[in-house]
C-alpha cells in the first residue's frame, strides 16, 4: 500500500515563504496532478516528497510511515525530471542500472576498477542486466540500450527517465514537468503513455505540470496550487463545473473563462442591460458588485444583425461587440466584449453548424446578439469567493 | 556571374581577416622556430665571428652528454613530484571550496592570491623562509623538535623545495579551473543521484563529479605538465642548478649553454627537443578533450 500524506507542509526559502501549511491525501493508485503557474511552489512542493528539500515543519508519509526524515532513496520513490536528468557519461544500459547497482552492491564492489571483479558484483550483473531489459522492452527502447543518451531523440531520452525510475520499483512515482521539453506533438502522444503505464502499473503517481490541459486529461484529482497555497483539490470536472474561487475558475478551462463584472440587484444579477435569474446565497448589500463567470459554453449567438437570426430568446440577452474572429475549423473563436463593459473581453464559442454556414460573414459583423444560460454561470463576491446561486435552466427550451 | 564575382569578393575578404592573426603567427612563431632549428645546424657562438654548418652534430653531442641526461633525469623527477600535487590537491580544494557557502569567495581569492604575484619575487620571500639557518620554516620545525632541513643546499632534497613553491604557486590556479568545472556539472545530476541512492560522497565522486569533470581535469593535467617542464625562474633565482647540479633541470641547462657558455648552435638544438615536448603534450590535449567532452 502506498497512499501518500502531506501533512502541514510549510517552507520558505530565506524571507520568501513558498508553501504554506499544504495538507494533501494521495490514495493507493491515483494520479493526482500539482498544477499551478510557475512560482506557485508546485515544484519545490514535489521536491519535498522526493526528499531533495526538506521542508521547515510537516510531516510526509509513505504508506503511513513517516519519511520526513529519510533521504530519497529509502523512501521507495521515483522521480523523472524534467530535463530527464541522465547520466551522459553512461550508456542508457549503465543509465538504468545505476539504482539498482547502488541498492545491491556494497560500496567497496562500486569502486570504479572493481565494478566487474568482485564476486559479489559478477553475480548481480546478469540479474541487473535481466530486469533492464525487462523494463526496456515494456518501454520500447531495448535496441538503445547500448548508447549514450546524446544519441537519443527527445522522446526516447523520456523513456530512458522513465525506465530508470521504473526499474526500481517504486511505490510512488514522481514527475516534474516531464513533456515540457517535447514538441507538441510527440506531447499528445507520451501524455497516452503515461496514462497507461499508470493504469497497467497502479502506481500511486504525483505529476507536476504547469498545463493545466494536461492536468485535466490525465489525473484522477486536481491540485490546483497558487502563491504556495492550494486552492482546490478535486476531479478535473469538479474544478471545472464547482471551481472554489475566481482563481480556480480562471486557470482551469481552455478558452479561458470569461468574467463579466455585475451587481447585485433585487430579482437577480444586473449585467449590462439585463438581469441574470439567479438568486445569490448570503446576505449582500444591493449594488454589491459580482464577478459572473462564463465558460464559453454557457454563452451562445443569438442573432447576428443582417446576417442571422437564430431564434427567441428565452433567456437573458447582451450586446457583443465583435473584435476579431479565431476560425479553428469546426468552430469559431469570437473575441469580442459586452456593450456595456469595454474594458471586459468576452470569448464565444460557436459551433459552424450552428451558424448554418454563415461563419464567413461573420468577418464583416459587428455586433451580435448573445444569450445566457443562468444554470452555467458561476458567481463570484468582490473577494473572488464562489457564491452559491439558484437560477433556472432556460437553454434548453430554446 | 554576379554570384562568382560576390564569392571573389568574399574570399578576398576573408583572406584580408586572417592576414594580420596570420603575419604575428609568422613572425612570432614561425619564422623564430625555422631560424632556432638553422642555428642549431651550426656551431654558432657569440664569442667568435662566423659559423659554420655542422648538420647533426649538436644533436649527436646532445644525446651522448651526460649533463643532458642529468637534466633530463632532474626534470622528469620533478614533475613526478609536482604534478601528483598540482592535480590533486587543487581538486580536493576546489570540491572542499565549492561545499562552502559563506566564505566561498574569501577562500578562493586567499588561494589564487599566489597566482597574482610574481613568482621571481616571491622566490626571494620563499628564499627567506627556506633559509636553513634562519629561515621560519626550519626554526619552526626545531620548535617541535625536528631537525632543520637544508633546503637548498641538500642535493636530495632541492627538488622537493622547488617542487613545493611550484605547487604553491600553481594550486590556485588550478582550483579555480577544476571549480569552474565543477559549477559547470548541472545540479540536477545529483538530485538523479541521490534519488538512485548514489549519495554517499564516493559514489558521488565517481559516478557524477569524475566523469563530468573529464575535459577540465584533461586541460588541468596537460596545463600543469607544461608548467612542470618549463621550470626555470626558481631555479635561476633559488639554485643556479646547484649543489652539484642537483636542480639543473632542463630549460635552464638550455639558458646556460647559450648565455652562460655562448654555444647558442647547440642551445638552439636544446630549445627544439624542449619544444618537441611540449608539442607532445598539446597534440595529447587536442586528441583526448574532444572525445571527453559528455555534453
Amino acid at each position: 500500500m502506498a497512499q501518500l500524506e502531506l501533512r502541514n507542509i510549510k517552507k520558505s526559502f530565506g524571507d520568501t515563504a513558498v508553501l504554506h501549511d499544504i495538507s494533501l491525501d494521495v490514495a493507493d493508485g491515483e494520479f493526482v496532478s500539482l498544477v499551478g503557474q510557475s512560482g506557485c511552489g508546485k515544484s519545490t512542493l514535489l521536491r519535498i516528497i522526493a526528499g531533495l528539500e526538506a521542508p521547515d515543519s510537516g510531516d510526509i508519509l509513505i504508506g503511513g510511515h513517516s519519511v520526513t526524515d529519510s533521504a530519497p532513496k529509502d523512501r521507495n520513490i521515483a522521480m523523472v525530471f524534467q530535463d530527464y536528468a541522465l547520466y551522459p557519461h553512461m550508456s542508457v544500459g549503465e543509465n538504468m542500472a545505476m539504482p539498482l547497482v547502488m541498492a545491491r552492491l556494497p560500496l567497496y564492489a562500486r569502486l570504479p576498477g572493481l565494478r566487474s571483479v568482485t564476486p559479489v558484483s559478477r553475480k548481480a550483473q546478469p540479474e541487473i542486466r535481466a530486469e533492464i531489459e525487462k523494463v526496456a522492452k515494456q518501454l520500447r527502447i531495448d535496441h538503445l540500450l547500448d548508447r549514450r543518451p546524446a544519441q537519443l531523440s527527445g522522446g526516447q531520452r523520456q523513456r530512458v527517465a522513465l525506465g530508470r525510475a521504473l526499474v526500481r520499483n517504486p511505490q510512488v512515482f514522481l514527475m516534474d514537468e516531464p513533456l515540457s521539453n517535447l514538441d507538441a506533438k510527440l506531447r499528445v502522444q507520451v501524455r497516452t503513455e503515461i496514462t497507461e503505464l499508470h493504469a497497467s502499473s497502479g502506481l500511486t503517481f504525483i505529476y507536476v505540470t504547469h498545463d493545466q490541459v494536461e492536468a485535466m486529461t490525465m489525473s484522477d484529482r486536481v491540485a490546483l496550487l497558487q502563491a504556495g497555497h492550494l486552492l482546490q483539490v478535486g476531479a478535473p470536472n469538479a474544478l471545472y463545473a464547482d471551481p472554489a474561487n475566481l482563481d480556480v475558475a480562471r486557470f482551469i478551462g481552455s478558452p479561458e473563462i470569461n468574467i463579466a463584472v455585475g451587481e447585485r440587484g433585487p430579482g437577480g444579477v444586473r449585467l449590462g442591460e439585463t438581469t441574470l435569474p439567479a438568486v445569490l446565497d448570503g446576505q449582500g448589500p444591493v449594488q454589491a458588485p459580482v464577478h459572473v463567470g462564463i465558460r464559453p459554453e454557457a454563452i451562445r449567438v443569438l442573432d447576428v444583425p443582417g446576417l442571422l437570426a437564430l431564434g427567441q430568446s428565452q433567456g437573458p440577452t447582451l450586446t457583443l461587440v465583435k473584435r476579431m474572429i479565431e476560425d479553428l475549423g469546426p468552430e469559431v473563436l469570437i473575441h469580442g466584449h459586452f456593450a456595456h463593459a469595454p474594458d471586459g473581453l468576452i470569448r464565444v464559442r460557436a459551433q459552424k453548424s450552428d451558424l448554418y454556414g454563415q461563419s464567413d460573414g461573420l468577418a464583416q459583423a459587428t455586433t451580435l446578439k448573445v444569450m445566457l444560460n443562468p444554470a452555467q454561470l458561476l458567481f463570484f463576491d468582490a473577494t473572488g469567493a464562489r457564491v452559491a446561486a439558484k437560477t433556472s435552466d432556460v437553454m434548453e427550451t430554446v | 556571374m554576379a554570384v562568382s564575382r560576390l564569392q571573389r569578393a568574399q574570399t578576398r575578404l576573408a583572406y584580408m581577416l586572417v592576414l594580420p592573426a596570420t603575419l604575428l603567427i609568422l613572425v612570432i612563431y614561425i619564422i623564430p622556430i625555422i631560424l632556432v632549428f638553422l642555428a642549431s645546424l651550426t656551431d654558432y657562438t657569440l664569442v667568435r665571428d662566423g659559423y659554420a654548418f655542422v648538420g647533426l652534430e649538436n644533436y649527436r653531442t646532445m644525446f651522448g652528454d651526460e649533463v643532458f641526461a642529468n637534466a633530463v633525469g632532474n626534470t622528469f623527477f620533478y614533475a613526478a613530484l609536482f604534478l601528483p600535487g598540482a592535480f590533486v590537491i587543487s581538486l580536493i580544494l576546489a570540491i572542499a571550496i565549492q561545499e562552502q557557502k559563506q566564505f566561498r569567495s574569501v577562500l578562493e581569492v586567499l588561494y589564487f592570491l599566489p597566482v597574482t604575484s610574481t613568482l621571481a619575487a616571491m622566490a626571494l620571500v620563499w628564499a627567506a623562509l627556506m633559509d636553513s639557518g634562519q629561515g621560519v620554516i626550519n626554526n619552526t620545525l626545531e620548535t617541535v623538535g625536528i631537525p632543520g632541513v637544508n633546503w637548498f643546499g641538500n642535493e636530495d632534497v632541492v627538488l622537493y623545495s622547488l617542487a613545493i613553491i611550484s605547487l604553491w604557486s600553481i594550486i590556485g590556479f588550478n582550483m579555480v579551473l577544476f571549480l569552474a568545472g565543477l559549477t559547470s556539472i548541472p545540479q540536477n545530476l545529483y538530485e538523479a543521484a541521490a534519488m538512485d541512492g548514489a549519495d554517499h560522497p564516493v559514489d558521488k565522486f565517481f559516478r557524477v563529479t569524475w566523469p563530468m569533470l573529464g575535459p577540465t581535469a584533461m586541460f588541468v593535467a596537460v596545463t600543469s605538465s607544461i608548467t612542470a617542464f618549463k621550470l626555470f625562474d626558481t631555479v635561476a633565482i633559488l639554485t643556479r642548478g646547484g649543489p652539484d647540479r642537483a636542480s639543473e633541470v632542463f630549460l635552464y641547462l638550455a639558458f646556460l649553454e647559450g648565455f652562460e657558455y655562448f654555444n647558442m648552435g647547440y642551445s638552439a638544438a636544446l630549445s627544439l627537443f624542449f619544444l618537441g615536448i611540449i608539442f607532445l603534450f598539446a597534440l595529447l590535449q587536442a586528441l583526448f578533450t574532444d572525445r571527453n567532452v559528455h555534453y
